[in-house]
């Protein structure tokens, strides 16, 4: 239906579009600064003053320091190792529990939901979880990072209601020519629910990347940490010391575009898959919401 | 009927079909018995990572000494519980908790709903496009980036100190300032969360019935007259769901993103119940008594939820179970 706009309505539009470009800057001011910043001489870096919207002296100091730093190096083969192997077994562990959740009569089947959705409201906290983590050898090793987060049940939820789509008449030929469950799960179910598999991966390979908490909790050993912990002591721990002992502006400068190259080093694979897998992670959602 | 595809264990045929619920039982087992085999690892699981460590909060009423374990540590009834209701830190961890929530629920809240509304109100194209995907971008940053740019940027010669000194305040370190962490704390979560909060309110938009806004048009609505008695009204439930969920949240705050926001000398705004069990737990291994406290914590969320989830199924026919 099309009609003349008012003066009144062109100016709410105008002024509209300006508020969402102003908050698309506020978005990714920081990114900006920070991309910039990283590349510019350090003591200029100093003078901005956190305000600084083109390269200044192109330096490539302290990205030589970043790729120098051991510990970057081994954070990252960390993350990587955790990121492949636990999304690995996140899937399988997941797609086992949504699949044998998403059968009809199976006796016991609510019980064992009930117990499942339990745990999403309940937990035993964590200074148990971690008691109970530590009397299974589970503590400083690399399967800390891996085995409590096997399953997301809210992931398991959204998998098991698209397994639940999946016409029944597909897995009745399959059982008519001797397939068992294994096998309609696996050649089956799991090939017509790929999309929906897709998007949990990436749900839980972010988790994976950007998680800290499990391995400050659980990782003692340096050489098990994975870069989010790495990057804490570089972003986070060290300013908090030099504030405590109040030489916060004696910082030395180049230290501050270390800390901005570190930032753009271990962001960089999360800010170039993004635009490609942004819309799977709204799907994503969109599948969430669509609950039963 | 042949039953030779599913060779279950045991020997049992099908005349045992008139048994009592053990014999039942060994039927559905045989019937389903790849289904179980499937389940096995995934019940295991959650018996190993979420059921013993919620039988392991007996350490709480407990005093844990490293010899005896969870298991065989001597009981010390309602100590740890006396303990930390008559401790000093009781109404400041109370008060810490509850306040960042009423300020996230006040501010954070709303916050996706107007971002919503807004982008609803700009034609399909580009631009909207553009704006959503780079609203979304924040929450994919981890926790520890997004801290340490806030560390950065808060810093007395960072960009926030030199954009608030363009209106007259002095620099300052804010992140040591105690009455500024809260403010810092929800702020930055609406940077972080806003677009993708955004998403559900957008879909809800989507399902509006055009239908309803020519109905308007031809009434005389103006813009405004629809988006107060067309668009509002649409999304109304999703409001209230999401309104009510929250709600059953409103005792917790996680620890993750406070114990890389706060130091000493914030504790007095920014010491939540997640972030003092974390440190008396964790760092002074006071076992038992910061079980105590996750403990109490736990269960009241718990009860908030069990609340506003029967509020939800009595207003909107919409509940979690």
């Amino acid at each position: 239906m099309k009609y003349r706009k008012s003066v009144g309505e062109i100016a709410f539009d105008s002024f509209n579009i300006v508020i969402i470009l102003f908050l698309i800057t506020i978005t990714l001011y920081p990114f900006w600064y920070i991309t910039v910043a990283s590349l510019s001489s350090p003591t200029v870096v100093a003078q901005q003053r956190g305000i600084m919207l083109l390269i200044k002296g192109l330096n490539f100091e302290a990205y030589n320091a970043v790729f120098k730093n051991p510990n970057i190096w081994t954070g990252y083969q960390n993350t990587i190792f955790y990121v492949v192997v636990g999304t690995i077994v996140n899937l399988f562990m997941t797609t086992l529990g949504a699949y044998g959740l998403s059968r009809k009569n199976v006796y016991g089947k609510a019980g064992i939901m009930k117990i499942i959705v339990f745990t999403m409201f309940f937990s035993g906290g964590l200074i148990p979880t971690f008691l109970i983590m530590k009397s299974m050898g589970l503590v400083d090793s690399r399967w800390s990072m891996i085995f409590p987060s096997a399953i997301s049940t809210y992931n398991m939820i959204i998998m098991r209601t698209a397994f639940q789509s999946v016409p029944d008449s597909l897995e009745e030929s399959a059982r008519i020519d001797g397939a068992n469950d294994f096998v309609i799960m696996w050649r089956i179910i799991v090939p017509l629910s790929i999309p929906v598999m897709a998007v949990i991966s990436l749900f839980y390979a972010v988790g994976h990347w950007n998680s800290f908490f499990n391995a400050l909790v659980y990782l003692r050993t340096r050489t098990l940490f994975p870069l989010q912990l790495i990057l804490r002591e570089i972003l986070i721990t060290n300013i908090t010391d030099s504030m405590m002992t109040n030489v916060a502006n004696d910082r030395e400068p180049i230290g501050e575009t270390i800390k901005y190259a570190t930032v753009i080093v271990s962001t960089l694979p999360i800010l170039c898959l993004y635009p490609f897998l942004q819309r799977y992670f709204v799907k994503g959602i969109m599948i969430g919401s669509l609950k039963e | 009927m042949s039953v030779s595809a599913n060779p279950g264990p045991g020997t049992f045929t099908l005349s045992q079909k008139s048994g009592g619920l053990p014999a039942r039982w060994m039927r559905e087992w045989k019937k389903n018995y790849y289904i179980y085999m499937i389940l096995i690892p995934v019940v295991v699981y959650y018996v190993l990572f979420h059921y013993l460590p919620m039988y392991g909060v007996i350490i709480a009423w407990k005093r844990f000494t490293p010899l005896g374990g969870i298991w065989s540590s001597p009981w010390v009834g309602w100590t740890n519980f006396n303990n930390f209701f008559k401790s000093y830190y009781f109404f400041r961890l109370i008060k810490n908790t509850v306040l960042i929530n009423v300020y996230d629920i006040l501010f954070s809240f709303p916050a996706p709903i107007i971002l919503a509304l807004l982008l609803n109100e700009i034609k399909d194209g580009a631009f909207k496009r553009v704006s959503q995907t780079i609203s979304y971008l924040p929450h994919f940053i981890s926790t520890v980036i997004v801290c340490g740019m806030l560390v950065d940027f808060l810093a007395s010669d960072g960009f926030i100190s030199t954009v608030l000194s363009f209106v007259g305040v002095t620099p300052t370190s804010w992140l040591r300032v105690p009455g500024a962490f809260r403010t810092i704390f929800v702020g930055s979560g609406i940077w972080q969360h806003v677009g993708w909060g955004s998403i559900v309110y957008l879909a809800a938009l989507t399902s509006v019935d055009p239908q309803l806004y020519d109905a308007a048009v031809i009434d005389g609505a103006n813009r405004w007259q629809r988006l107060l008695n067309v668009t509002i009204p649409g999304i109304i439930p999703t409001i209230i769901i999401m309104f009510i969920l929250r709600l059953g949240q409103m005792m917790s705050v996680g620890a993750e993103k406070v114990i890389l926001l706060y130091n000493p000398t914030t504790y007095v705004t920014g010491d939540v119940i997640s972030s003092f069990v974390y440190r008396r737990g964790l760092l002074e291994n006071d076992y038992s008594f910061s079980t105590a406290v996750g403990l109490f914590n736990s269960v009241i969320n718990f009860s908030f939820l069990l609340t506003a989830n029967a509020l939800s199924r009595k207003v909107s026919e919409t509940s979690l179970w």
